[in-house]
């Protein structure tokens, strides 16, 4: 996926920095200034939905965020208490 | 045992971040198990310098508020195995950090990293207060200019008082010792610039590295990588002699240690950390 790319040289590291701020500063604009301070409330609102259905430990989840210029992902993981012994299994 | 390394300056725009980037990447490519945590709430910027800005989901102040467990919010470094970052928050202000909090964080961090090198804001209030508070060993960063010497002073008496070990009044105190940043051996040479020698006769306190004035510093910020990690910089090579001081090697002190090829920028200086 890395292997190739449309650029045609290298980027010079002043073009670099140039778009990682645009790709920061377009994040931090449009939240207003509150990065993603929902997070914290996001976690608990999951965990507390998913403690409905499965007992699950508040170590169990995990949230991971990638930013780049025209996609953002968020990614969570849950561990669930008996994915081990599935595994095994 | 665990080090708590702060690294402060007093003065703005002298190096810390930089500063702190490089020698927790030093520290992490000798194996030693690292993690910087950046201690300017509100002006977080050491998640650029070390080029890891797009994976930030929780915060130091997260963690301090417990809203966050701390493996959630530490950053594996992509490059160093060892190396991980300690974000802090964007939005919060510097009322956030607690004496209380702090100390959790870091005790919890002792238990697992060798070295925790803490960032510490410009200034004097809370966040730098808060960054040297528990430290062991402080890295005071100086350009040899006037304003940037009399602040590293300034500092150097603040560690003298107002940190957990002098607080002890048992003689313990804060190792502090002088990293002398964005210095030029030829200004310094025609007595444009104030000599290392100047520097440290005025701080007296022992010196870790000089590190020159260099364009790999930008380039290295531009592209979010620790200077350190630029194996052909001269300050990244200054880095890494700093790093090996550091940790108690006794490494000579070169002024550039990139031009070999120039044996006038070479001048030893007979003199160790």
């Amino acid at each position: 996926m890395f292997g190739f790319s449309f650029r045609q040289r290298k980027p010079s590291s002043a073009q670099t920095a140039k778009e990682r701020l645009q790709i920061l500063l377009a994040h931090e604009r449009s939240s207003g200034g509150s990065n993603p301070d929902f997070l914290p409330l996001l976690q608990r609102d999951i965990l507390e939905v998913v403690r409905r259905h499965m007992e699950i430990d508040s170590d169990a989840v995990d949230v991971k965020l990638e930013r780049s210029d025209d996609l953002s992902s968020l990614e969570i993981n849950i561990e669930l208490p008996y994915a081990k012994q599935l595994k095994r299994a | 045992m665990s080090k708590v390394i702060v690294v402060t300056s007093g003065k703005g725009g002298v190096g810390k971040t930089t500063s702190s980037a490089a020698i927790g990447a030093g520290l992490a490519m000798r194996g030693h198990k690292t993690v910087v945590i950046d201690f300017d709430v509100g002006l977080r910027n050491l998640d650029m310098i070390m080029g890891c800005e797009r994976r930030v989901v929780f915060d130091f102040i997260n963690v301090i508020q417990g809203d966050a467990k701390l493996k959630q919010a530490l950053i594996k470094d992509r490059r160093l195995e060892n190396l991980h970052v300690l974000p802090t928050s964007q939005t919060r202000d510097k009322d956030a950090l607690t004496t209380e909090g702090v100390k959790k964080v870091l005790d919890e961090l002792r238990e697992e990293f060798d070295y925790i090198v803490c960032d510490s804001p410009a200034g004097i209030e809370r966040g730098a207060h808060l960054a040297m508070y528990y430290a062991d060993e402080a890295v005071v960063v100086t350009n040899p200019e006037v304003s940037s010497v009399r602040d590293s002073d300034r500092v150097l008496g603040l560690l003298n008082s107002k940190t957990a070990l002098a607080e002890k009044g048992d003689g313990s105190a804060v190792k502090a010792q002088l990293l002398l940043t964005r210095f030029d051996q030829n200004r310094s040479a025609n007595g444009e610039m104030m000599s290392v020698e100047d520097v440290l006769e005025i701080l007296a306190i022992p010196l870790l590295g000089i590190i020159p004035e260099s364009t790999s510093v930008l380039k290295a910020s531009n592209e979010g990588t620790p200077v350190s990690l630029d194996e052909k910089s001269p300050a990244g090579k200054a880095y890494m002699d700093a790093v090996g001081r550091l940790v108690g090697e006794q490494i000579e002190m070169r002024v550039n240690p990139g031009e070999q090829r120039r044996g006038f920028f070479q001048r030893l200086l007979g003199r160790t950390a």
